[in-house]
């Protein structure tokens, strides 16, 4: 009877897990990628690449330490910039682990067990990424910890009132949380790593990461509870992530910021951008790896899914933001639009249009959503989307307000360019790196979407 | 009660099963003949085997209960404190205990506060870090992590008793049984 359940659902959709898998095969062919497998010469090439721009990322960070901020584009009235636009993409780009990781969980949604370890890694990158942002826009770096409240000898303390001292909380707790979550994720897992690896050396390291993890009974009852409340927290902290970064634009009242949309359709753009980078990142990876076993064709229709709604959300912001302003009456909100249409960024604008709201209408296609090379393509597509929407919000926003006497342009020096690219190679190096040294699906949570698993009467 | 002699001697004796579902069944079947000091050891969670073993409740909830409430207060107890008597500023006469602008700060201290207490706390009540666990000495032990679960009957427990003990798990038909040396 379960059987011929089980056979009526593989028609419908592709299997979470492809069928003969047991406890040996989920074990090894995850642990295979980082012990047995020998380094080869694609993987040496993306670590290339990213390396080689994470080399860009410490000439342009040391030239602005030397010489400040003024190496950059931004200038009154443009002052945020691509820091900004940087930052806000980036942690948008890692809400989607924590959606895969601690939502889909709640949901109970199984498919997550095998792309949410390394949405998570993809999370505490994209927000290592992000935070180093607001540090190198603050000008002195170095002076970071002003932020945060604690006794100093000059009597000052943060303002409490501002967006942007909730974003250190918000940020921090972040990073914090994503972390602590990806490592009790895979404790059981090093576990695991210890018994298989067969370097003495590998096995020390692997057996201190995983503390000593035994599998014991009581460990795994008040392990589960704690994962899934991890969960449950995680679920509204990564809402309020990025409504706290929407509110460093909505509490301002610059036209174009000042708007009661900007929390949900920050939240639905985040999570729409980090699909699209599990697309980009998963979709090479399986292949690359011989994961398609694992990451079947239904994690990357459900990712296509996911982005198909999310983008519709964002699209709806769009359509939103343009009719309130011009329902409100005010001139200056109207101006904004009209100059956002037809203004010296509507190359911006209307590109953002076409790459997050057209183009990926072709999900609704299934065809395309089978194709793990439109897939890839659409991904990209949405990724520089969504970086546009930002500089769109910002740049738009900032360099026409209310006094035409301080209009301005903005224009990204090369600098802008090499930190964004550099930020890109510390992402991208990150990514290989982990490939190789962490399982990359979780092992445990594999083991239970096992027929094998379950316990009969 | 010639063995009570050689039980403090052994951490316990351990029985190997191929399946989740063998593996419940003895945890039952050794709860039933009266054994408390046992735990059962699997690749992944099963909350059937620790039911089965008489553990049904952990700590951990209440301690992330408490590490919230903690954190919220304090969160909102450091903004409370800065604003109205460590160094009130007057911000467009708002009042200076502006408080709706101090519930995002105070709500991530919560979510701060529930989650590292409730990771310090898991691994706290589980005895983690423990690199060394005489179980490790059992070489068969070491397939836990892959695909074979274990149930451990404690010497300490007041019913172990090494051949009664083993007699019994012999009659649950293991894989293996191994003693387990301190």
């Amino acid at each position: 009877m379960a059987a011929e359940e089980n056979n009526l659902a593989l028609l419908e959709e592709p299997p979470v897990l492809s069928p003969g898998q047991t406890f040996d095969s989920v074990t090894d062919t995850i642990t295979d990628v980082v012990l047995k497998r020998p380094i080869g010469m694609a993987w040496l090439g993306g670590l290339a690449v990213g390396v080689g721009l994470l080399g860009l990322l410490g000439m342009a960070v040391t030239w602005l330490l030397l010489r400040g901020v003024g190496i950059w584009g931004i200038n009154v009235p443009v002052a945020w910039g691509f820091a900004i636009i940087n930052f806000v993409w980036w942690i948008g780009i890692g809400h989607a682990g924590t959606l895969i990781s601690a939502i889909l969980l709640l949901f109970k949604q199984t498919w997550r067990n095998s792309i949410n370890r390394f949405a998570e890694a993809m999370t505490l990158f994209a927000v290592a990424c992000a935070g180093m942002f607001p540090l190198l826009h603050m000008g002195r770096p170095w002076l970071g910890y002003w932020m945060f409240p604690y006794p100093n000898s000059m009597g000052v303390w943060p303002q409490f009132r501002s967006p942007l001292v909730w974003d250190v909380f918000a940020v921090s707790t972040y990073a914090t949380i994503s972390a602590v979550f990806w490592f009790v994720g895979l404790v059981p897992d090093f576990a695991t790593m210890r018994e298989e690896a067969t370097h003495p050396v590998a096995r020390k390291i692997y057996g201190m990461l995983s503390l000593g993890w035994r599998g014991s009974a009581r460990h795994w009852t008040r392990y589960e509870a704690l994962y899934i409340l991890l969960a449950g927290i995680s679920t509204p902290l990564v809402l309020s992530v990025h409504t706290v970064v929407s509110f460093d634009f909505a509490v301002a009242i610059v036209p174009g910021w000042h708007t009661t949309i900007f929390p949900p359709y920050f939240v639905a753009g985040a999570i729409y951008s980090g699909f699209a980078m599990v697309l980009v990142l998963a979709i090479p990876i399986r292949k690359y790896y011989g994961l398609e076993g694992m990451i079947t064709m239904r994690h990357l229709q459900n990712a296509a899914k996911i982005m198909l709604a999310t983008g519709l959300i964002v699209g709806y912001g769009y359509f939103f933001e343009t009719f309130v302003a011009l329902y409100s009456g005010s001139t200056y909100e109207r101006f904004m639009i009209h100059n956002r249409w037809f203004g010296p960024y509507a190359w911006a604008y209307w590109s953002l249009i076409l790459f997050n709201i057209l183009i990926p209408q072709v999900l609704w296609w299934p065809k395309i959503r089978a194709s793990t090379s439109w897939l890839f393509f659409i991904s990209l597509i949405v990724l520089v989307g969504m970086w546009l929407e930002r500089f769109v919000i910002i740049v738009t926003s900032l360099h026409r307000d209310y006094l035409p006497s301080s209009w301005g342009h903005y224009t990204p020096t090369r600098w802008d360019w090499a930190t964004y690219m550099g930020t890109i190679g510390l992402f991208t190096a990150a990514i290989f790196v982990f490939i190789r040294i962490v399982p990359a699906i979780s092992i445990f949570e594999m083991r239970m979407l096992l027929p094998q698993s379950e316990v009969k009467e | 009660m010639s063995h009570a002699m050689t039980a403090p001697s052994i951490y316990g004796l351990v029985a190997e099963f191929e399946t989740p579902t063998d593996l419940v069944k003895a945890c039952k079947a050794a709860y039933a003949e009266g054994y408390r000091e046992m735990d059962a050891y699997s690749p992944f969670p099963i909350e059937e085997a620790s039911e089965a073993i008489g553990f049904h409740k952990s700590a951990v909830p209440l301690i992330v209960l408490v590490g919230g409430i903690l954190g919220g207060l304090s969160g909102f107890g450091l903004q409370y404190w800065i604003n109205v008597i460590a160094y009130p500023l007057n911000i467009g006469g708002k009042p200076f205990n502006s408080w709706p602008a101090f519930i995002v700060p105070s709500f991530e201290m919560t979510i701060l506060f529930a989650g590292l207490s409730g990771v310090f706390g898991m691994f706290a009540l589980n005895g983690l870090p423990r690199p060394y666990h005489p179980l490790f000495h059992v070489d068969r032990f070491s397939k836990v992590t892959r695909n074979r679960f274990f149930l451990c009957v404690e010497s300490t427990d007041p019913k172990f008793d090494l051949t009664g003990t083993q007699q019994f798990m012999e009659r649950l038909k293991p894989l293996s049984i191994s003693e387990v040396p301190h």
